[in-house]
């Protein structure tokens, strides 16, 4: 009998994502992957999977999922979720095993946008267009192009147990909000007065409600256009700030349209993606611009620490505040997760 | 020539940009470059993105410098052949007719123009295939005759059907996935330029050609019943 992981229940927005769409942005195709794709990367490496294993995206909504006819070892990380395994609360960053039976439940904690949810094995669907992230708006990928609701099963090819009892995952590989995200200005900062760039970078803004996997909508003063809001339509990357009629900036992400036709005064960079997506529609948000030089460097540092062990601190079963247990184990405990490195 | 521009959007995208407007010969340059780019398999190039004027180049900056890359990409723009690409004639049959041609009347009465008249001029000669963009196998198409440069409406109308034929902006569209649009539907063709579980699951090739062939609503359910069986109801020749 196949191990499969059973959905009790999905919020809105709930979808399979991996690494995302590689080379179909020619035909119009959407890259998708994963918002924060360092924490997938991190939530696959502790349970020794490939960095390109699919793996469940949680968003606000929240998860509840069941193991059935085995058992399958599970990592989520991302953003600050409640997590509890049956009725045992737990830390945001976890891995564990799920006996079958038993229920995790993921829901919106006190920071955050996306958690991912790794499982030991390989989600059983088939890739579209190389890749087996869900692309809804154009019904690509994942679970037949769609969220994924209640009843759904989730087939594990090669299911594995993860570690006996439940391991606090460290994260401080991941990039942290620290007052302010890093861009690159441009592609298309001249058709911006000088002005408006100084505003953009001094305005706290605030994240949109309107805000999906498709584009973070801010809040704020209005950008004035130096040469109209129209541009023949480009290319757009992940992270890239357009600024629409409306003078109100859109930040580009995963789901984004392969081109668009609006000038783009900025781009996050992409050692700061996965901590833009993990802002929450309310909060405030400020930029930074830094050079070339100064985004690779970023980038090489957070490629590093992605590939240094990933340390998981065992927790003692109990009631004792788990912050408290987080914060005494992780200086305690340290064990080596890690798996071969990937390739 | 202008010089080429290179702009950076992030660390990872280089932007090679040939000009502002939407014109077929700076869109051979770029396809020119992008086809050099594609032969050359620079290790650290990801994927490169033609547009109407620019050609995205996504990389990874931790494999190849955008020093290094920006020398190569000079190097090659400077020997690529824009005539040497080859490229294909597609002829698309299209239905006009009800249920098929939405807008046709509303889009023909602001243009002037008897509906008979604007399926004419937009089956007059073959158009061009510039760019995809927007959504997958959405196919924009230039070289559209002055006589429909219809401007996009004011506000979107509902969700298209599937492989709906459109106009707007002085350009025609063809979009395989209904999706709420700016531009007006004036037919729909039985071919798939994107089936997902097709190989090739894309069509026709940015450059390629296509001329609309105008069927009826009955030879577009028995052309549409083929093609859902996977045969190729579009014909196609070798252009140069």
């Amino acid at each position: 009998m196949s191990v499969r992981l059973l959905v009790r229940s999905a919020g809105p927005g709930v979808t399979i994502q991996d690494l995302g769409r590689v080379g179909f942005g020619r035909w119009g195709v959407t890259g998708c992957g994963a918002m924060d794709a360092a924490a997938l990367r991190l939530a696959n490496r502790v349970l020794g999977n490939p960095a390109e294993a699919a793996t469940i995206e949680v968003s606000l909504g929240g998860l509840e999922v069941e193991a059935e006819g085995g058992a399958i070892g599970v990592a989520v990380v991302g953003g600050g979720f409640d997590l509890r395994l049956d009725e045992r609360s737990l830390p945001p960053a976890v891995a564990a095993t799920l006996e079958p039976g038993s229920q995790l439940t993921i829901r919106a904690g006190a920071r955050g946008t996306w958690a991912y949810l790794a499982v030991a094995g390989a989600i059983d669907l088939t890739p579209v267009l190389g890749s087996r992230s869900t692309h809804t708006r154009s019904h690509l990928g994942g679970l037949e192009g769609r969220g994924l609701r209640a009843g759904d099963r989730l087939a594990v090819l090669g299911a594995r147990r993860g570690p006996e009892g439940t391991a606090a995952i460290e994260t401080s590989a991941l990039e942290a909000y620290r007052g302010s995200i890093r861009v690159m200005l441009g592609p298309q900062e001249d058709h911006f007065e000088r002005a408006a760039i100084e505003a953009f970078l001094a305005t706290e803004w605030r994240l949109s409600p309107r805000s999906d996997r498709m584009a973070y909508a801010l809040e704020g003063p209005p950008l004035a256009h130096a040469k109209g809001h129209d541009i023949v339509s480009d290319a757009v990357a992940h992270g890239a700030i357009q600024v629409p009629g409306s003078g109100l900036p859109f930040v580009l992400m995963a789901d984004r349209q392969p081109t668009g036709g609006y000038p783009k005064i900025a781009t996050v960079i992409g050692a700061d993606l996965g901590c833009m997506a993990q802002i929450r529609p309310g909060e405030a948000v400020r930029f930074v611009a830094v050079s070339l030089d100064e985004a690779v460097a970023a980038r090489r540092r957070l490629f590093a620490r992605l590939a240094e062990p990933v340390r998981v601190a065992p927790l003692v079963r109990g009631d004792i505040a788990t912050a408290d247990l987080l914060g005494v184990n992780l200086v305690s405990g340290m064990i080596d997760a890690d798996r071969p490195p990937e390739g | 020539m202008v010089p080429l521009r290179f702009l950076d959007s992030g660390e990872g995208l280089l932007v090679v940009e040939f000009g502002s407007a939407i014109d077929a010969g700076l869109n051979e340059r770029v396809l020119a470059l992008d086809a050099a780019l594609t032969r050359a398999a620079i290790a650290g190039v990801i994927e490169t993105t033609p547009t109407f004027r620019s050609l995205a180049v996504a990389y990874e900056p931790l494999v190849i410098e955008r020093e290094r890359l920006v020398a190569r990409i000079l190097e090659l723009a400077a020997e690529a052949e824009v005539a040497t690409r080859p490229s294909r004639a597609w002829t698309f049959p299209c239905s006009f007719e009800a249920p098929h041609g939405e807008d046709l009347a509303e889009v023909a009465g602001r243009l002037g123009l008897a509906p008979a008249r604007l399926i004419e001029h937009l089956c007059a000669w073959p158009l061009r295939v510039h760019m995809y963009g927007f959504s997958p196998g959405f196919a924009y198409l230039g070289g559209l005759p002055a006589e429909l440069a219809a401007s996009r409406r004011a506000s979107p109308r509902a969700a298209h059907p599937a492989d709906a034929v459109m106009i707007a902006g002085g350009m025609a569209a063809i979009a395989p996935l209904p999706m709420p649009t700016g531009w007006w539907v004036v037919g729909r063709t039985p071919e798939k330029v994107f089936a997902p579980g097709r190989d090739p699951a894309f069509l026709v090739a940015v450059g390629d050609t296509i001329r609309f062939e105008a069927i009826d609503a009955a030879t577009f359910a028995a052309l549409a019943a083929r093609a859902a069986a996977g045969e190729p109801v579009a014909r196609v020749e070798a252009a140069r």
